[in-house]
């Protein structure tokens, strides 16, 4: 067992975090928000010159070959930086997607201008009706030759306005909430049939509603299986699930160092708060939860790309639970700990505090993974 | 990073396995697995199987008994020892005075009794405590003065565990009440028979008679008991106090407890179905599952960390944290063990009722479930109580 960072991955962490303190501070980060499209392309670019885009893709694909483990360290400064920009949706669920589902010659044809940063993805699986079930698709794709027509609407679509080509889960088969029958398409937004709408979501990022009218895809848009596309969906939302427990991490350790900084400064009676013992100890509750969330982290990065659907998604509804519990009682301390500053919209923290609160809606909150984890036999008894 | 166990890690963890099936008797096992309290003959012929083999004090140095392993490797023995269950090492001798002797005391005290802890031909027990100081440890009152070549000492300790079966008891003694507080200690090695010691027992609330008070007037102990310098025994102490806090996870045997809940919980009924088909109990097992993995990690990050470090002594401040969570797990385990019970929590078995010769209350599997559970309230007071460790955090780790 080593927890040891190689000697590339520590230049990897050390270099982006380097970047992100010169390029991303707070007020950088309100005028990236304030862009047209609600990130920077001067850092997306930035990002691409460094490698990050090519970080988890095999070498032969025109990739880096890195592990679960350099995505890690790039969600957790990404976290910490509260970054914008569509690296998630692109480069770690439609990455996976390429890398999981994808065929040579569509490997071949997206991997590379996803490398190099010109391709930007997103993933179309919210319904109105799913809520956090994977397998709950009302979306159509009917035969049509040898490709498929595409009928439904989907919801809260991650940077689904800056996205070129959408994957979108739809059913090919059965019921609505049959886990056979659900196929994996790859959608270009500029389609016919296609509309897009965009929004602002609570964390300053960007989403988008996006509806399917008779959208015609061709039969190399297909990827995996189209009758039994689920597998391939889980293993995606997987690797999102241990990412997104990074990028966690990365987010309460922030908030936290904002937390015990402030203690420091705020005076009031005389003294800084931070003498409090009722504060620290309210300082060090959010510090276990970072250092649980971080072990968990570890775990899930570890079962990232494991082929074991059971022993992965075992993993990932641990991480995800945790996450969940130990965010929102980082988020709420760091709000609490703040006073009415942390209240303020110009003000760090409570920024901080809603991305932790709407990486719990993603992919299921807190108590849907520990639902699931519980009903599958728990974590220990299948070991 | 690689979190798996290598090839030669899984081996040593079959052989520490094939060790405890060949060598443990089962009825051992059983008691300790029903949750009863471990007892002295048991926890002695295991201790000396052990260091038959070998591995009574794996982690202490080479030259004193010590196995050579590597911090993964001992936290495998634990963790595999915990999880089997085997009788855990008396921790007042193997992982308390036996530490502070070998780094502090001069040969003659290594050569007396570090092969005697080894194979527990000592029994040892601790006194800190006293009933003015607990938390404040170093507010401690009992005197030793010099008399010739002997100090005599005077005094009270308290909570002192098993001191009923202790051969030896190590002191906490005031020898200078000029001084700060901490700089007026020393650490003197104690002989048990010596006249003007005597041991009362505390019984707790779970029935119990783990603690006791122990009483010293005009106790003679010979200089040559004196661990180290006089008047340094608070670093000693500290010392003593960090290398508790890494072995206070205890992972192993919460994972342990966690398997005995899962298979009562199959027997148990509630509402018609075994209560393992409960949601709202699986739930609640399964939070208190995912609290430990992420511990265990926790732990191995802690152990991996030292193992970078060598072992100074001083554990990271970190660790406070395997002793917070540690002990909210193991708390909340025994709870959820005393809930599968259900209502057969309830009869009070008082073993010691004399002249009781009827038949256990059913189901026996139950006796054990609350006093546990009453019991297990100490873990978050005891080895400098979970809020000692969060001022430890908060200055520490934290710079408030």
């Amino acid at each position: 067992m080593d927890f040891d960072l190689t000697e590339e991955q520590s230049i990897l962490k050390d270099s982006l975090d380097r970047l992100l303190t010169d390029k991303y501070g707070f007020e950088d980060r309100k005028r990236h928000m304030a862009a047209p499209e609600g990130w920077s392309a001067q850092m997306w670019a930035s990002y691409a010159e460094m490698g990050l885009m090519a970080l988890p893709f095999a070498e032969a694909d025109g990739g880096l070959g890195g592990t679960p483990v350099e995505t890690m360290i790039v969600l957790e400064s990404l976290g910490r930086a509260l970054a914008l920009e569509p690296y998630f949706p692109t480069v770690v669920l439609g990455g996976s997607f390429l890398r999981f589902g994808g065929n040579d010659d569509q490997r071949a044809e997206y991997i590379p201008a996803v490398a190099d940063g010109s391709l930007k993805l997103a993933l179309a699986q919210v319904e109105r009706n799913s809520r956090y079930d994977l397998h709950h698709v009302e979306t159509t794709a009917a035969k049509d030759g040898e490709g498929y027509v595409l009928n439904g609407q989907k919801s809260v679509v991650m940077h689904g306005d800056s996205a070129d080509k959408l994957f979108v889960t739809a059913r090919t088969a059965g019921g609505s909430r049959d886990e056979a029958g659900i196929g994996v398409f790859l959608v270009d937004a500029g389609t016919d049939g296609v509309s897009v709408r965009g929004y602002p979501t609570q964390d300053g990022a960007r989403a988008a509603e996006v509806t399917f009218d008779n959208v015609k895809v061709g039969a190399n848009d297909v990827f995996g299986d189209p009758e039994n596309g689920l597998p391939l969906v889980r293993r995606v939302v997987d690797a999102g699930i241990a990412a997104l427990a990074a990028e966690s991490v990365g987010v309460m350790s922030a908030m936290h160092a904002l937390t015990v900084d402030y203690l420091k400064v705020r005076k009031q009676f005389g003294v800084s708060i931070g003498q409090f013992q009722v504060l620290q100890h309210a300082a060090v509750d959010m510090f276990v939860a970072i250092e649980q969330a971080r072990s968990i982290t570890l775990y899930a990065t570890m079962m990232a790309d494991s082929e074991d659907e059971n022993e992965r998604g075992r993993a990932m509804h641990a991480a995800k639970a945790e996450i969940g519990r130990g965010g929102r009682l980082c988020g709420e301390n760091a709000i609490q700990l703040h006073g009415g500053v942390g209240m303020t919209m110009e003000y760090a923290v409570g920024h901080y505090f809603k991305r932790m609160t709407m990486i719990d809606t993603t992919f299921g909150d807190g108590d849907h993974h520990l639902h699931l984890l519980s009903a599958g036999g728990g974590l220990f008894a299948a070991a | 990073m690689d979190l798996r166990y290598t090839p030669e890690e899984l081996a040593f963890r079959d052989e520490v396995r094939a060790f405890l099936k060949e060598n443990l008797p089962e009825d051992v096992r059983q008691r300790l697995d029903n949750g009863e309290y471990g007892n002295k003959e048991d926890l002695v012929n295991w201790s000396r199987i052990l260091n038959q083999k070998g591995w009574a004090v794996p982690h202490w140095p080479e030259k004193y008994g010590g196995t050579g392993w590597d911090p993964m490797r001992q936290y495998i023995f634990l963790e595999e020892t915990q999880k089997w269950p085997a009788p855990q090492p008396l921790a007042f001798g193997v992982n308390m005075v036996g530490p502070v002797i070998y780094t502090f005391g001069n040969e003659a005290q290594k050569a007396r009794y570090l092969p005697r802890i080894a194979n527990l031909d000592d029994w040892w027990c601790q006194g800190f405590s006293e009933p003015g100081a607990g938390s404040d440890l170093a507010s401690l009152k009992t005197r030793a003065v010099r008399d010739g070549d002997h100090y005599i000492v005077n005094g009270q300790k308290t909570w002192t565990t098993l001191a009923q079966y202790a051969d030896w008891i190590f002191c906490l003694v005031r020898t200078d009440t000029q001084v700060k507080k901490q700089e007026g200690i020393s650490f003197l090695l104690i002989d048990m028979k010596t006249p003007g010691i005597e041991v009362r027992p505390i019984v707790t609330i779970d029935g119990g008679r783990e603690v006791n008070e122990v009483f010293l007037t005009d106790v003679r102990v010979p200089v040559e008991n004196l661990v180290g310098e006089e008047n340094k025994g608070w670093d000693y102490a500290k010392f003593l106090l960090g290398n508790e806090r890494t072995n206070i996870a205890r992972v192993g045997m919460s994972k342990q407890r966690i398997a005995r809940i899962r298979e009562l919980a199959g027997k148990e009924m509630s509402r018609g179905r075994p209560l393992i088909e409960d949601p709202r109990f699986l739930e609640k097992l399964t939070a208190v599952e995912i609290e430990l993995k992420a511990l265990e990690l926790t732990q191995l990050r802690v152990v991996a960390a030292d193992a970078k470090r060598g072992n100074t002594g001083r554990p990271d401040p970190a660790s406070s944290i395997l002793k917070i969570k540690g002990s909210e797990i193991q708390q909340a385990t025994t709870h959820l063990l005393m809930q599968v019970m259900g209502p057969h929590a309830l009869p009070y078995h008082d073993h010691d009722i004399e002249g009781s010769n009827m038949p256990p209350i059913e189901p026996d599997y139950a006796a054990t479930a609350a006093p546990s559970y009453f019991n297990y309230r100490k873990v978050s007071i005891y080895g400098g109580s979970n809020e000692i460790q969060k001022n430890i955090i908060a200055k520490a780790v934290l710079g408030l």
